[in-house]
């Protein structure tokens, strides 16, 4: 395991030389300034049909539409995060060992699981940071825009970093078997479906729908990253009420299930159980 | 001591597919051997196992006393695979640099200067991956698969891409390798380079060892030729034995002898031979 750092080096120097940072950073900022936009304009508008709807009192406009607001930067963020986290793990062995690139460094004595362990806190560190980073940015934003801050800021940021190393661990484990095409494809269809997921919640929610809130659990559990940002998007206007908590709920970022206190430890084993499953296939794996 | 690299009954089988059929194979202390045969003959799968990319289906493999794939093995060895490629934005010297970290090797710039100066590169130090020939990049691999002065390299194709004169720099390396006592498996379908640098040769055919032994001892008589003013003279069934017999007798005839061959048969033909329809 000495031989860690050597690999997280060598990760981050392909991402950067690849100037794969460098385009995320130049998105990102278009992302930020279109959102900057975006949300100055949408408080305005609120503030003015408030006025004139008379709601005022019954409805905090400022909390539905920074919360609105903040829960579509989340799903962005968790989007975006998402991008990288793939585009750093996906083609970690069989893409690589396709291209010959993975063998002149598997047969040196620093071991399979270094390898991937190495490449797997790589990826991890950077998303949490991006992902932390672009988090921190659109509440800012939304902040500058409206004057909302959420009620909570630091169990959504970390959460919303958690679910974006999920999905890097999953396509890192994808990547012991599949090339590298397939597994970003396979990733990012897991992805959508974890989405889907969230979706039927909504709906089931609103219909009073027991068995769709079921399925969208039962998946929301099997892909952890879904439960992350449902809990963390709860916990953006967790202090809501009335009228207003009924009009988020309605909301397309609203109806979001909080984890509850098995989130944490179960999207830790998890990881584990991912992580091992890649490290002993990967041992096994002929290259 | 330990051969620096042992097979036993070695075997892999990819589905139904034996790729390796049980091959026992020894290459000992700065010997120089070098692995033929047909395409699909098993050779790549062979190296593969000895430095742990492949899992065998059975028998063993050891490298310097360890088991094939254990970290001590791959201590003990370098390897330049028949496919590879570098990262195209690190230059020769980082390239070196970063096996020197995997492999905890001490040698620092000084070492990194020698590799790059015996495979001929000493002035492409500073050029990046990308902006190399493939004939600079198989050479670097064979600097990068020196790092650390493993006791045994293993070459799969190390000269497929290399032009005469690169192929004349790998045939220098290889002997400068055997004066450093480093053992050396070298696989290639360049019969003419096995012959020029091997100390022994195995030839693989459907997996399994048809051939093995010097290049001189493959090779069988095949009779002798004789100039003489009537012409070249063959005597198939003779051998080198019976040559200054035939001269005496061609002489007591009256003929003039002008020069006298014993032909034996070519690593290529001992090959063809032993690999019978694989070759084809």
């Amino acid at each position: 395991m000495r031989a860690v750092p050597t690999i997280v080096r060598y990760a981050l120097e392909e991402s950067l030389r690849r100037r794969v940072f460098l385009i995320v950073l130049v998105l990102t900022a278009a992302f930020l300034g279109l959102y900057a936009l975006g949300a100055r304009e949408a408080f305005q508008e609120v503030e003015e049909f408030g006025e004139e709807s008379g709601l005022g009192g019954a409805l905090d406009e400022q909390t539905l539409t920074g919360a609105t607001l903040l829960g579509l930067a989340m799903f962005a963020t968790l989007f975006l995060g998402a991008v990288l986290a793939v585009f750093l793990t996906l083609a970690v062995v069989r893409g690589d060992a396709e291209r010959g690139l993975l063998q002149p460094l598997v047969v040196r004595p620093v071991g399979r699981v270094t390898l991937l362990a190495g490449r797997y806190l790589a990826a991890a560190v950077v998303c949490s940071v991006y992902v932390v980073g672009v988090f921190s940015a659109t509440a800012g934003i939304t902040y500058w825009a409206g004057g909302w801050w959420p009620d909570r800021f630091a169990q959504p940021a970390a959460e919303l970093a958690a679910a974006a190393v999920v999905i890097a661990a999953l396509s890192l484990l994808g990547s012991v078997f599949l090339s590298a095409t397939a597994n970003g494809i396979a990733v990012f269809m897991l992805f959508g479906a974890g989405l889907v997921a969230g979706l039927l919640g909504q709906i089931g929610e609103a219909l009073a729908s027991e068995r769709l809130t079921d399925i969208s659990r039962a998946a929301s559990w099997a892909l952890p990253f879904e439960a992350l940002y449902q809990d963390g998007l709860s916990a953006i206007s967790s202090e809501s009420f009335g009228l207003t908590s009924q009009a988020l709920q309605l909301g397309p970022f609203g109806g979001a299930q909080a984890g509850g206190a098995a989130l944490v430890p179960w999207t830790i084993a998890y990881l584990a159980v991912v992580g091992v499953l890649g490290a002993l296939a990967f041992s096994r794996r002929d290259l | 001591m330990a051969a620096a690299l042992q097979a036993r009954g070695l075997a892999k089988r990819y589905g139904g597919i034996d790729a390796l059929a049980g091959v026992d194979l020894e290459v000992g202390e700065g010997e120089l051997v070098g692995l033929l045969g047909p395409n699909g003959a098993g050779k790549s799968t062979l190296v593969k196992i000895a430095c742990g990319l492949v899992r065998p289906s059975g028998g063993s493999a050891e490298v310097c006393g360890a088991r094939a794939g254990t970290r001590e093995a791959r201590r003990s060895l370098g390897y330049l695979a028949e496919l590879f490629r570098f990262p195209g934005w690190h230059d020769a010297d980082e390239v070196l640099a970063l096996h020197q970290r995997l492999a905890r090797s001490t040698g620092g710039a000084a070492e990194r200067a020698e590799l790059l100066e015996l495979v001929g590169l000493t002035e492409a130090r500073k050029r990046k991956v990308d902006a190399m020939s493939k004939g600079m990049q198989q050479r670097l691999g064979i600097a990068q698969a020196l790092v650390g002065q493993p006791p045994l390299l293993l070459l799969d194709e190390p000269t497929s891409a290399l032009d005469p004169a690169g192929r004349r720099t790998v045939r220098g390396l290889l002997e400068e390798l055997r004066r450093r006592r480093v053992a050396v498996l070298l696989n290639s379908h360049l019969l003419s380079e096995i012959e020029l640098v091997c100390d022994r040769v195995v030839i693989l055919a459907r997996g399994r060892v048809v051939a093995a032994g010097r290049p001189e001892d493959l090779a069988r008589p095949r009779g002798v030729e004789i100039d003489t003013d009537a012409g070249t003279q063959t005597f198939p069934e003779a051998s080198r034995d019976d040559a200054p017999r035939l001269v005496a007798k061609l002489v007591e005839g009256g003929e003039r002898v002008y020069g006298v061959r014993v032909l034996s048969t070519t690593l290529e033909e001992t090959y063809l031979s032993a690999v019978g329809d694989e070759a084809t």
